[in-house]
């Protein structure tokens, strides 16, 4: 996503507690949709997903007794913008460790935004096996909607106006656990 | 049930973007630039291991194998690099010089061009060839050989087949034996290696391996012993029979007898030590086949790696506008 | 070649080193011949040619150019050789033998001569073969050569690779009191070279050619300079051994000599980098240590003058693979520019010095008795030059057929103004006025 701009002001959304609960109650409303827990994987999106995943299926494991596994992906080569972008995406490592057919897949990510990672997400998927169904699992649902993609479990809604950006930290990457708005200094008409 | 992994520690992360529209050598090529295609090529390898051995990132993209020299290997290390990133790909063997065919190296280009390629990827006789070629065409040129001059992605990969086997690059001893002064792999070996902080022995006899090498920050002996003891990695450079007859060699027998890498002589080097070779191997000559079916070769692991590194070289030059 | 001329040079600073002159003097010409140096001079009805502001020095002349006729026209014929030559401030060339067919009989003397009668800007001097062919197998008829109008014999673009030929064709060539021109090559050692072999040889993963394939041949010839007594011309010397053996065969009285290209005195092995075919040429670019021995022997005398070593080549034959490219540059109209620049400016030589390396001592070396100064008497050939006009090198507007040159964009300071052949006005950056009763 790059960098935020440098003349931004900053907001911060949602702290490291309410982050915790906010995860819990969609790890509920997974196992809410999903009966038969043990045909469930989460596939957690490279790189914040990922340990949004792996914390999701412990959460899981806390409701009823069942731990999904969780495998990373790393979608940046079925970007649709390579080529387009000034700075050049890290590749990271993809690692299911459990086969995908006939699975009820959740994909996790931090924030869905245009919809173009979860599109790419989606392919990646399907190169690798056959999945009976797929869910989108967002902690952030930030509006601004390019392609006809879907949540089925939202942490939290945040409008937001285009020239602003959310920003996901997790204490395994970031080193904190938190949700933050970062305004432009110019914040005005909206993109 | 899977256990989940914990997260891994973050890998220490080059500090570079790609920027460079060709890989014309490693020259002047940085040790982060390096670290960061051989970080892509991990990625890359990889995917060579699901079911569906491809991925999109070059759709649509056409990529151009011009190989003015006879090469099965690389050639098809790049094709089927270029078909896992699902790009289009054209090989063309030009046979002998340009000039023989009466078509200039740039009128072939040009033509080529008016197809609209994307990349470029050639070989040729002549050293300097694609710096000439990128002064008179406007696709990205990925050079796969130089006549004497350079061979990057060979030297990419077996700096990658070297992490791999988990031995960091800064205080390793690498000595590269054979035919230096002739070989592009050698050249490319040398720069990539010695930015990284490798201690580099190149080992022929002084026809061969003649001390101006040491201008690059590598030894030259002609002593087999010295260079092979202590040695993490032995990499034997192919031996070519036309050197006799330009009296670089009194015979290849002695040649042989003097710096064939054997099992006895491989005593020397690190137990763990590996034994690498760029390929087609002269078994007998340059290495017995003892040593080239050994646990310690890696020779097919490097071919596995080419094209992992192909992959991370085409897709990191096609993400620069 | 218009005939004999008359005109008047006014204004201008006569500098001739031949006769120690260094002053504001007019320069009349009478039908090709020099009658006067004064000052005030304005004789009636005579052209002026408008020197004010230039320095006004015997014609220069350039002992080594290839003008490719016969044989090679599609590079550069007499023509446009000698109009570039013109534009270079010379009033007088002497063409190599390595033509098509080779300059071995009179008869592709006469040819040329003719040529150069009718269609030629300035003088042209032939270069007979040493051998026909230059094929270094048989001595070539010398004296027909000598006779027809050859002013020295040659082995340019092959060398002597036969040293047992080489000795007889110098003890025949004895008896025509011609100089021998050698390019000094042992083509064994040099082999399929392309650049000098050093650091940036295996840099590049190039070919090179060692320096001992010059010295190794520099030394032989004049071992056979002095066997034999027949002067030895060493041609665009290159590597600091060389300067070495021809100093101190000169020391012990050897006949031997030696020009020296501007390419060889401005640029080095180091900026083959990029593979720029235009610096490409033999003997190649060497180190810069051979290059400042090369700027010393200029100054101790050792090398005696400055020669192009024009060589034109077509678009088709050097835009290609290094390796493939042939060797050569085009050198007429950048030399004065890049002696002016690199050796008067930067203090190497003082333009009385120049001067005697690109006029008075090809004269001598040639045996062309009636050039390389302006005394009374000598032909009617003068050069003008601004060595404070700045200048920057446009290959476009050379009069050459060929651009193979690596100067192009260069920003030099000084220029020729004016090139007079026997009286005639040649080439003239400025416009001349004439004065008429």
């Amino acid at each position: 996503m790059g960098n935020p701009p440098s003349n931004s002001t900053h907001a911060r959304l949602i702290d490291a507690t309410q982050m915790r609960r906010v995860l819990m109650r969609m790890a509920h409303e997974i196992v809410e949709k999903h009966p038969a827990p043990s045909s469930l994987g989460l596939v957690g999106i490279q790189v914040r997903g990922v340990p949004l995943a792996q914390r999701t299926a412990a959460n899981v494991q806390s409701i009823c007794g069942v731990e999904p596994p969780v495998g990373e992906l790393d979608i940046t080569f079925y970007r649709d913008d390579l080529g387009t972008r000034l700075d050049q995406p890290e590749v990271k490592s993809t690692h299911f460790g459990f086969d995908l057919t006939d699975r009820d897949l959740v994909i996790v990510d931090d924030v869905l935004f245009t919809g173009r990672t979860v599109r790419a997400a989606l392919d990646a998927i399907m190169d690798f096996g056959r999945p009976r169904r797929i869910m989108l699992a967002v902690l952030v649902d930030r509006g601004h909607r390019e392609l006809p993609i879907r949540p089925d479990i939202v942490g939290k809604n945040l409008p937001t106006m285009r020239g602003e950006d959310v920003r996901v930290h997790v204490a395994e990457v970031d080193g904190v656990d938190e949700v933050v708005l970062f305004k432009p200094a110019d914040a005005g008409s909206e993109a | 049930m899977a256990r989940t992994t914990k997260p891994r520690a973050k890998p220490t992360a080059p500090a570079t973007h790609w920027t460079r529209r060709h890989l014309l050598g490693l020259e002047d090529v940085s040790a982060d630039e390096i670290r960061l295609i051989l970080e892509t090529a991990r990625s890359f390898k990889e995917v060579s291991t699901r079911a569906i051995k491809k991925v999109p990132a070059l759709r649509g993209k056409t990529v151009v194998n011009l190989f003015f020299e006879a090469s099965t290997r690389t050639r098809t290390s790049f094709e089927v690099a270029a078909k896992r990133l699902s790009a289009d790909v054209l090989s063309i063997a030009a046979s002998g010089s340009s000039v023989v065919k009466g078509e200039t190296l740039i009128d072939t280009v040009h033509t080529l061009e008016a197809y609209h390629i994307d990349l470029l990827v050639m070989r040729h006789a002549a050293s300097g060839a694609p710096h000439f070629l990128v002064r008179h065409c406007t696709s990205r040129v990925i050079n796969a050989g130089d006549g004497m001059h350079e061979h990057p992605t060979q030297a990419l990969l077996d700096l990658f087949t070297i992490s791999e086997r988990g031995k960091a690059f800064d205080g390793l001893k690498v000595a590269i034996i054979g035919d230096i002064i002739h070989s592009r792999v050698a050249r490319s070996d040398v720069f990539a290696l010695t930015k990284l902080g490798t201690h580099v022995v190149l080992c022929g006899p002084p026809t061969l391996a003649p001390k101006r090498f040491e201008a690059f920050g590598a030894t030259c002996t002609s002593r087999l012993e010295e260079a092979l003891d202590g040695a993490d990695v032995v990499y034997c450079l192919r031996m070519q029979f036309e050197r006799q007859q330009a009296n670089f060699l009194p015979s290849v027998g002695e040649y042989v007898r003097l710096f064939g890498v054997t099992a006895e002589r491989m005593k020397l080097a690190k137990p763990d030590a590996i034994v690498m070779h760029p390929g087609p191997l002269n078994r007998g000559i340059e290495l017995t086949s003892e040593v080239a079916d050994s646990a310690q070769s890696v020779v097919l692991d490097q071919v596995t790696n080419g094209v992992a590194v192909r992959m991370a070289v085409l897709f990191l030059l096609a993400g620069v506008n | 070649m218009k005939g004999k001329g008359t005109l008047v040079i006014r204004s201008g600073r006569v500098l001739d080193p031949a006769q120690g002159l260094n002053d504001r003097l007019d320069v009349l010409i009478v039908e090709g011949r020099i009658v006067e140096i004064a000052f005030g001079l304005a004789p009636e009805g005579v052209e002026v040619l408008d020197a004010s502001g230039t320095i006004v020095v015997p014609g220069l002349i350039d002992m080594h150019v290839h003008l490719r006729e016969p044989g090679f026209e599609h590079k550069e014929n007499i023509e446009s050789g000698t109009r570039a030559a013109a534009r270079g401030g010379f009033a007088s060339i002497a063409c190599m033998p390595n033509t098509n067919p080779v300059i071995d009989t009179s008869g592709v003397i006469d040819l040329i001569m003719m040529r150069a009668e009718a269609v030629g800007a300035v003088n042209v001097f032939p270069i007979g073969a040493i051998s026909p062919g230059l094929e270094g197998k048989e001595i070539a008829n010398i004296g027909s050569l000598v006779e027809a109008g050859a002013v020295a014999v040659s082995d340019d673009g092959e060398g002597s690779q036969d040293t047992y030929v080489l000795r007889r064709a110098l003890d025949y060539a004895n008896m025509f009191g011609v100089p021998y021109i050698s390019h000094a090559e042992d083509t064994r050692l040099s082999a399929d070279g392309v650049m000098h072999e050093g650091h940036y040889s295996t840099l590049l993963g190039l070919t090179g050619i060692p320096s001992a394939a010059e010295e190794i041949h520099v030394a032989r010839n004049a071992i056979l300079a002095e066997l034999t007594d027949t002067p030895c011309h060493i041609a665009h010397i290159s590597t600091a051994g060389s300067v070495r053996i021809v100093r101190e065969a000169k020391a012990r009285g050897v006949p031997i000599t030696a020009e020296v290209t501007p390419h060889h005195l401005t640029l080095t092995d180091a900026c083959l980098a990029t593979y720029d075919t235009n610096l490409k040429m033999k003997p190649p670019l060497r180190t810069e240590e051979d290059r400042l021995e090369l700027i010393r022997g200029l100054q101790d005398g050792t090398i005696d003058c400055i020669a192009t070593d024009h060589a034109p080549h077509a678009y088709s034959e050097k835009q290609v693979e290094f390796p493939l490219a042939a060797f050569g540059i085009i050198g007429l109209e950048t030399a004065v520019s890049l002696a002016l620049n690199e050796l008067v400016h930067k203090k190497v030589l003082t333009l009385p010095q120049l001067i005697e390396k690109m006029a008075t001592a090809p004269a001598r070396i040639l045996g062309l008795a009636k050039k390389g100064s302006l005394e009374p008497g000598m032909d009617g050939d003068v050069t003008l030059l601004d060595p404070e006009a700045k200048i920057t090198v446009n290959p476009d507007k050379f009069a050459s057929k060929s651009r193979n040159t690596p100067f192009g964009g260069w920003e030099l300071k000084g220029a020729p103004v004016a090139t007079v052949v026997a009286g005639h006005v040649a080439y003239n950056a400025r416009a001349t006025a004439k004065t008429k009763t």
